[in-house]
């Protein structure tokens, strides 16, 4: 039956487009959340990616590693170097008070000129045939097959356990723990009461500053994270781009009210979104109607309409995007 | 302008607060003065401030990069690239046409921020701008001369403003964060216009996955220009988009809506309470910053590009083969830079001519280091750190204007007299417009 296998596919599909959303969105919730607003994730994707995927280029030449931990480390590479990227954006946020979107609009301007400048100065060394290109292929080694036992499972199994990536199940590790840090744990309390009431959270002792540092850095490490998921699960290749995932991501974000589970619910419904988009055409009937575009900016317009009918009482944290100044009290 | 004598108020004291003439006659005018030229130095400060720390930047990038090869490719990045051989007239001729597009993007950035909009969406509203442009120069293309080029450009201040309406509506009637309705603009329009090039028969030249060639009779006239700058691209466009940013100041600084959209920027809720309509305000400032990015669109589709390939005795006089738009899943650069260019000019149309000029002089200097082989991205990078810088150095010049304030309302006391006008200027503002209403 190919309609039923179809939607399998396209669900199968959804599943690997939903988890970078998924993991940058619960980072710019991490920044918002302590009263910053992130629009740098784009950039901050790009910069981390660029990063990870340097080191599988270098691991995967010079050593016989195994994908799966390769990918774990290359990981942690990309959370490291989106951390030290957003790092920017907290000094001119938080201790400068300048302007969060122009300062995140700058991040955003100096990801892809910086990491393309780069990858074209050294694509000659990496590879004499294309001296000037700005991308920076990877062999393409992570995808699973079939998890053992559990992809027999009917179904279930064909949808989550069968040409999976061990980066969802990562995604799905970190919603979870997100979703412990921020409902459940002092710091997640905390940082929530600096995004909406920073001089009530300051005057007991709080220190403003310090957490809003952190939600950055934490935005940061899961923006880079998402980067390098978004680039090695759907890509053969650093290109300089992430394709609009940032700005997607920022979407999910207001689409999921600032809430982990239902940041979650978006992030799935716009990978349905994306991955029909694409296989759109696994169905006999809709083969011939180019309707893929329409799919692709069904997300875009869907914010907006959301963001009409909630305005009126949107959750978003009521201090985002405004500095704090100590002076101000 | 508006001094009208009927409207002054005798006693002193209300006539600080209740006069319609913009500088109130308190006796106290001196400080007031000063104040206005050392904010225009600090702000000038700090745009140099900002240029300077992304030159250096780019400068250490470059020394990294290829330490041998660094110092002259600056210089040449600098202003250098002016006296090669290949550059000369028709170097500047081809920075001067390559003005045009991102001064108006420049313009519909700042325009909006002068009404407090942060319009991220230029790149969107362009691309609209562009689409519209192209449409009526292809499908229309019996019209002659410069009237189908005229239709196109109004064309593409329509799709602009068009595109521009809807972070306008949002954000006046649903109070929707213009930032992300602008972005998602972006995408929406680039997905559409892709879309919409490939289906409309005509548009599309498939070979290449560009955008068909426009008939001469639409391409901007170059209007004697290249007698001057021969074998340039520069055209018309170069010239009205100048006019343009002047006239944007004399409607920003010398109109009634000009007055009313500046009063919204500087306090919403006050100006609300002098009777401009908020919603009102934003909408318009979003459809003028539309149109204009539209504008800068067509201009862009409309380009003829040098006359490179024709030979003959009037060589370099004439159109090139056109400008095309590729096909591809990439918002535009121009809005973008049009975010760094509004920045730098402090978003004051005459200021952004100037930046303008100068974001589009580094970029021509950006593609002739190439022959030490680095790569034009450097430009990119130094914009992008001009814009971070520049966040802060609005802050560099609150700054120095909080410093001087405090001193202006020292010295005012000290003098017994009492405090001048606040010189916070969205308070002066608001003032004048309690008044306006009144007085009607």
């Amino acid at each position: 039956m190919p309609f039923f296998e179809a939607i399998l596919k396209v669900l199968n599909g959804s599943l690997i487009f939903a988890v970078p959303l998924l993991i940058v969105a619960l980072g710019g919730m991490f920044a918002e959340k302590s009263g910053v607003v992130n629009i740098a994730l784009e950039g901050i994707m790009v910069f981390g990616s660029f990063f990870g995927v340097i080191f599988i280029r270098v691991m995967q030449e010079s050593t016989n590693i195994n994908p799966q931990i390769l990918i774990v480390l290359a990981l942690l590479v990309s959370a490291l170097f989106g951390m030290l990227f957003s790092s920017l954006l907290a000094l001119s946020a938080i201790n400068l008070k300048a302007d969060q979107t122009i300062g995140g609009t700058a991040l955003n301007m100096f990801a892809p000129a910086f990491t393309i400048y780069i990858a074209r100065a050294i694509s000659g060394t990496l590879d004499p045939t294309a001296p000037d290109s700005k991308n920076i292929p990877f062999s393409p080694e992570f995808q699973i097959r079939k998890i053992p036992v559990l992809g027999d499972i009917p179904i279930i199994g064909d949808i989550i356990f069968k040409d999976v990536f061990i980066t969802t199940y990562i995604g799905i590790i970190l919603i979870v723990v997100a979703w412990f840090i921020i409902r459940k744990t002092r710091f997640g309390l905390r940082l929530s009461a600096c995004g909406e009431h920073p001089q009530a959270a300051d005057s007991l002792g709080v220190n403003v500053y310090r957490y809003r540092w952190s939600g950055v850095l934490i935005s940061g490490a899961l923006a880079g994270i998402g980067g390098l998921v978004f680039v090695v699960t759907s890509s053969v290749s650093f290109t300089g781009t992430v394709t609009g995932y940032g700005f997607l991501a920022i979407a999910v974000l207001i689409f999921g009210q600032w809430k982990p589970t239902r940041i979650l619910m978006a992030a799935l419904f716009f990978g349905l979104m994306k991955s029909f988009a694409f296989k759109y055409t696994l169905f006999p009937f809709l083969e011939t109607v180019n309707i893929g575009w329409f799919f692709k900016m069904l997300p875009f317009i869907a914010t907006i309409l959301v963001l009409i009918f909630t305005s009126k009482k949107s959750r978003s944290p009521k201090s985002s995007g405004v500095p704090y100044d100590m002076g101000k009290r | 302008m508006n001094n009208n004598p009927k409207q002054q108020i005798t006693d002193p004291a209300l006539s600080n607060t209740l006069s319609l003439n913009p500088q109130p006659n308190n006796g106290n005018k001196l400080p007031k003065v000063k104040k206005v030229e050392k904010d225009t130095a600090a702000k000038f400060m700090a745009t140099l401030v900002a240029i300077l720390a992304g030159l250096i930047v780019g400068l250490l990038i470059m020394i990294i990069s290829r330490p041998y090869e660094a110092l002259p490719s600056f210089y040449t990045l600098i202003g250098g690239w002016m006296l090669l051989p290949s550059q000369g007239l028709t170097g500047i001729g081809n920075w001067l046409g390559s003005l045009a597009p991102v001064l108006m993007t420049g313009l519909a950035v700042g325009f909006a921020f002068k009404t407090g909009l942060f319009n991220i969406g230029a790149s969107g509203q362009f691309t609209m701008g562009m689409f519209f442009a192209l449409l009526i120069a292809i499908l229309l293309k019996d019209i002659p001369g410069p009237w189908l080029w005229m239709l196109a450009c109004l064309g593409g201040i329509l799709g602009g403003a068009l595109w521009g309406l809807v972070p306008g509506l949002t954000k006046a009637f649903f109070n929707v964060n213009e930032v992300i309705t602008c972005i998602m603009m972006n995408y929406i329009g680039m997905y559409t216009v892709n879309e919409l090039i490939r289906r409309i028969p005509g548009l599309y030249d498939g070979s290449r996955n560009l955008t068909a060639r426009i008939g001469e009779n639409a391409f901007n006239p170059t209007i004697g220009l290249r007698y001057i700058f021969r074998n340039s691209s520069i055209d018309i466009a170069f010239v009205i988009a100048i006019l343009l940013a002047i006239f944007i100041y004399f409607v920003l600084n010398k109109t009634i809506l000009g007055y009313e959209l500046k009063a919204c920027g500087l306090n919403r809720e006050a100006a609300r309470y002098g009777g401009i309509s908020e919603k009102r305000a934003i909408t318009i400032s979003f459809l003028i910053a539309g149109g204009l990015a539209g504008l800068g669109g067509a201009f862009m589709i409309l380009a003829s590009g040098a006359d490179l390939t024709y030979v003959g005795p009037n060589a370099g006089y004439g159109f090139g083969s056109g400008t095309h738009y590729s096909i591809a899943e990439v918002i535009l650069n121009e809005g973008f830079d049009g975010i760094a260019i509004a920045l730098l000019g402090q978003s004051n149309p005459i200021g952004i001519i100037f930046s303008t000029l100068f974001v589009t002089f580094i970029k021509r200097g950006g593609n002739t280091i190439q022959i030490y082989g680095f790569k034009p991205e450097i430009i990119d990078i130094i914009v992008a750190v001009i814009v971070y810088f520049s966040a802060f150095a609005l802050l560099i010049g609150g700054i120095i204007t909080r410093v001087k304030k405090k001193r202006n309302d020292k010295l005012a006391f000290q003098e017994n007299v009492v405090p001048p006008t606040p010189s916070d200027p969205s308070i002066v503002d608001v003032d004048k417009i309690i008044i306006k209403t009144g007085g009607d």
